[in-house]
């Protein structure tokens, strides 16, 4: 009896064998590892989808797919890649690099973090089998409006709504975890205003996420209780609001943006000081900033609504609380200049990834200030001007930060770095692919081609041409990174534990790669 | 062999734009003092955006050249300055405030429908436009007149492709005219670009906006709001005609209605019925039911041997006029004329092999018509 049970302990360090390991694991790096392949597989997904879309718009007329299906397609795209890409890359990176950013062993509760990681496939099977489901998946738009997606939705609507209540409880639980361990769990000399911006960034974020998921579980209940049990929240016939509908969506849905580009922001504050060789300037503004966008995020979400006829004080409100957010992004992104500013900047493919970020999230920044003039809105709202905006905040934006943290930490996770030169060339193809398809976006937007449509005047087929050629080529760019990734995991010249130039941080102090278990016994912070 | 190929590709693409001409980079200016202003607005917020990206992107790209390791750059050790930091957090503040004022102005001004000399009411239907000129026996519907051979690729795309209806809106030039935006099923969205008019129709709601268009014309819109499959497909088209136009085409609207009541009055051949009730059905039915009456599993019924199609008359009739709560299926007493609905019942009665033989009279739906009415 006593023998096996020191045979076992000894054999408690390291991952358990084969499959089970990733199914019983608790270990914050096995779980960040499963959530990063899980939110790449959606962006495969997802971008499939997306370009799906861009064939059919290739030329006006209707050429591969029906009205319908492209309806589909639109919904599960913005679907799959908020809460199926996106959100889930974010939790990926912040269960791989917060304990070892804040010195703590694991995350606050690992069995949770389980359970919170293999919700989501099961959320996503099912959201994806409606695909295949009569009468075909949810078509109404990722933002759901009812009554089309109550009164007028397909029957599948109701397996939307439980996946949906699925990737909430898993997005709060994972919030509370982060939570949990970035207050509690800090090595001793760690005060909160020596954290990583990564860490700030994401304390933030699951505290957005842990007030607005379940404003997003109350709004699905109303749509099941509408379809299902007679009640009319939303259904004008019975007395009910079409527009309370969107009051509470986008009471969730603005918080949501800025969840999807909180962390991405402490990415980028943590690259550029590395390449730049110099400390990141104006941390502490950064924090302010960071929790004054927070803030903001929850008193401007009637600007999705310019259009539903507010009255004149409404709309008045929220177009000057929405201009306010322009100021302390601004700070952010003048902060950045600044740290590169009398630096002495290389450029690896992070820095690379970082550098673009800043620029096109500024370019979408500036059209979002565009957007938020409430006047010239009623010209922009819903045309392809709004999809070139959310695209530059959103791809260029949360997923080339993404991707650039990736490429930062990938030496740290496998031991190896990765092949520079094909990394650079992921970049520039992604880079030349992205521009390519949203820009143009901006013109069909301004002269007035809407959103969701699956043919279009024929004024605005040149530029739908061009987007969906640069479409393709940042989807198939996206290949480049899959192999990238494979080669870097099963070899490549040995990362030291620092990996790049005297970069500061907790997580460069553990070799590469990181042990199974790291800071077993905290580290003193100076 | 393949640098060839590129440039046939290339020649090819630049060919098909220059027959196309535009590449139009802006917003329209627009053709009222609304939309005018809001077109500044729109390049004064762009012009400051502009400025702002030069002065940022200008230092970044300057320190990107210059303080670059491989130039042998020294990296500095600041890392705050709150002079700096005040700075440039007051003067962006001041630019919005700045911004501010005068989109607030020209807010105020199209928020103020007061004064109108017509009322109209637009209401959305699943994908059409009707049109009511309160005050004046005017009431119509609004369906797009692109034919689905152009849309499949079939024929030859039209200039006006997608953007032309049956029916246009008509206004009088130089008079201000409000409209009542309200919807009966989904949200839809009615956006005239040219008058920077647009505002959602939300059933339940009835949504206010206003125009006054100094010049005649013909200005073409779309509806702007997801509302289901056929969402691409419901073009606004308003015809601003100068007064006395304007006056005229009441009137003519006036006999047109009382020519339709004779009508329903008298009896139709049958090859007259099913002619008529092809053309009814394919720009009324089609969308959902499909052109071959097959409809679509599970979204929306066939009518092909369908037990109402081939069931009791009464209650296709009765369907078709009054629609069934809860489902797509609209209410059409009102939308179509009674020899129309005559015509469409008799002949989904009997097209595509349904040969009932029943020929539904148009003076039976009139009956039903008047009745509702009272």
């Amino acid at each position: 009896m006593n023998t096996i049970t020191k045979v076992e302990h000894t054999e408690h360090h390291g991952p358990a064998a084969g499959i089970s390991r990733w199914f019983y694991t608790t270990n914050h790096k096995d779980i960040g590892t499963l959530y990063l392949w899980f939110s790449f597989a959606m962006f495969l997904t997802g971008g499939c989808m997306a370009l799906m879309i861009r064939a059919e718009l290739f030329q006006p007329g209707l050429q591969l797919i029906q009205p319908d299906f492209f309806n589909q397609m639109t919904t599960m795209h913005g679907l799959i890649m908020v809460f199926g890409a996106v959100m889930p890359a974010f939790v990926g990176l912040a269960n791989w690099m917060l304990p070892m950013m804040v010195g703590a062993p694991d995350m606050a509760l690992p069995r949770m973090n389980n359970w919170s990681f293999w919700i989501l496939p099961f959320a996503f099977a099912m959201m994806l089998s409606t695909l295949f489901m009569d009468g075909g998946a949810p078509n109404f738009g990722w933002t759901f409006y009812a009554p089309l997606s109550t009164t007028y939705a397909p029957p599948s609507v109701t397996y939307f709504i439980f996946a949906v209540h699925m990737m909430g409880i898993s997005s709060i639980m994972g919030a509370i975890n982060i939570i949990a361990t970035i207050l509690n769990m800090r090595a001793p000399g760690m005060t909160m205003m020596k954290l990583p911006l990564f860490v700030w960034t994401w304390l933030i974020t699951a505290f957005l996420l842990i007030a607005v998921m379940p404003v997003l579980a109350g709004v699905v209940t109303m749509m099941l209780m509408d379809i299902h049990f007679g009640t009319s929240f939303f259904n004008a016939a019975g007395g009910g609001d079409p527009v309370l509908f969107q009051h509470v969506f986008w009471f969730f849905g603005h918080p949501e943006v800025y969840i999807m580009i909180l962390p991405a922001f402490g990415i980028v504050s943590e690259i550029i000081p590395t390449f730049a060789r110099k400390r990141l300037f104006g941390y502490s503004s950064m924090v302010y900033a960071t929790s004054s966008i927070a803030f903001l995020s929850f008193i401007v979400w009637a600007h999705h609504m310019f259009t539903v006829g507010l009255p004149l004080m409404g709309e008045l409100f929220f177009m000057y609380a929405t201009m306010l957010i322009a100021v302390p992004t601004g700070v952010k992104v003048f902060n950045w200049v600044a740290t590169m500013f009398r630096g002495s900047m290389t450029f690896e493919t992070p820095m690379l990834f970082a550098i673009a970020f800043v620029v096109l999230f500024t370019i979408g920044g500036f059209s979002g200030l565009m957007l938020a003039i409430a006047p010239a809105d009623f010209q922009y709202h819903d045309t392809y001007f709004v999809v070139a905006h959310f695209h530059y905040v959103l791809v260029p934006g949360a997923v080339f930060a993404i991707m650039a943290g990736v490429y930062y930490w990938l030496p740290k996770w496998t031991g190896h770095y990765y092949p520079e030169t094909m990394g650079k060339v992921h970049f520039w193809c992604s880079f030349v692919g992205v521009n390519l398809t949203f820009f143009p976006m901006h013109f069909i937007g301004l002269a007035g081609m809407p959103r969701r449509i699956p043919d279009y005047a024929l004024q605005f087929a040149d530029f739908n041409m061009i987007a969906s050629i640069g479409a393709f080529i940042f989807g198939f760019s996206q290949l480049i990174f899959l192999v990238l990734i494979i080669k870097t995991i099963r070899g490549g010249s040995p990362a030291t534990s620092e990996v790049w130039d005297e970069p500061t941080g907790l997580e460069w102090t553990v070799p590469s790669p990181a042990p199974y278990h790291t800071f077993t016994t905290p580290p003193e912070v100076k | 062999m393949k640098v060839t190929r590129l440039i046939t590709l290339l020649i090819s693409v630049s060919s098909v734009s220059y027959a196309r001409a535009e590449w139009a980079l802006n917003m329209p200016r627009g053709v009222t003092e609304i939309s005018h202003s809001v077109f500044d607005l729109h390049m004064i917020i762009f012009w400051i955006c502009v400025a702002i990206g030069v002065v940022v992107f200008g230092v970044m790209f300057w320190s990107i050249f210059h303080h670059r390791k491989s130039r042998g750059a020294q990296a500095h050790h600041f890392h705050e300055n709150t002079l700096v930091e005040i700075i440039w957090t007051l003067v962006p503040f001041a630019i919005l405030i700045a911004m501010a004022i005068p989109a607030t102005a020209t807010l105020v001004k199209m928020y103020d429908p007061s004064d109108a000399d017509i009322d109209i009411q637009v209401t959305g239907y699943q994908w059409k436009w009707r049109y009511q000129y309160l005050g004046e026996d005017i009431d119509f519907f609004s369906n797009t007149t692109t034919p689905l051979e152009q849309i499949n690729n079939q024929e030859e795309k039209g200039e006006h492709y997608l953007l032309e209806v049956d029916n246009p809106l008509v206004i009088p030039a130089g008079k201000k005219v409000r409209f009542l935006i309200t919807s009966v099923d989904v949200i839809h969205s009615w956006w005239v670009p040219d008058f920077a008019v647009k505002k959602d129709a939300i059933p339940g709601f009835i949504n206010e906006s206003w125009t006054n268009v100094p010049e005649p014309g013909i200005y073409r819109g779309q509806c702007t709001e997801l509302c289901g499959k056929n969402h691409g497909f419901m073009p606004i088209v308003v015809d601003v005609r100068p007064q006395a136009e304007y006056e005229l085409w009441v009137t003519q609207q006036k006999n047109m209605k009382a020519q339709e009541v004779a009508l329903a009055k008298q009896s139709i051949s049958m090859e007259e019925l099913m002619a008529k009730g092809e053309a009814v059905y394919k720009t009324t039915c089609a969308a959902c039911h499909q052109v071959n009456g097959e409809g679509i599993a599970n979204v929306f019924p066939g009518l092909k041997a369908s037990p109402i199609a081939i069931g009791d008359i009464n209650q296709h009739i009765d369907i078709v006029l009054n629609g069934k709560t809860g489902s797509a299926m609209q209410a059409f007493r009102e939308q179509l004329s009674a020899v129309d609905l005559a015509a469409v019942i008799t002949y989904e009665r009997n097209a595509w092999g349904n040969n009932t033989g029943d020929k539904v009279e148009p003076a039976t739906i009139d009956e039903l018509k008047v009745a509702a009415k009272q």
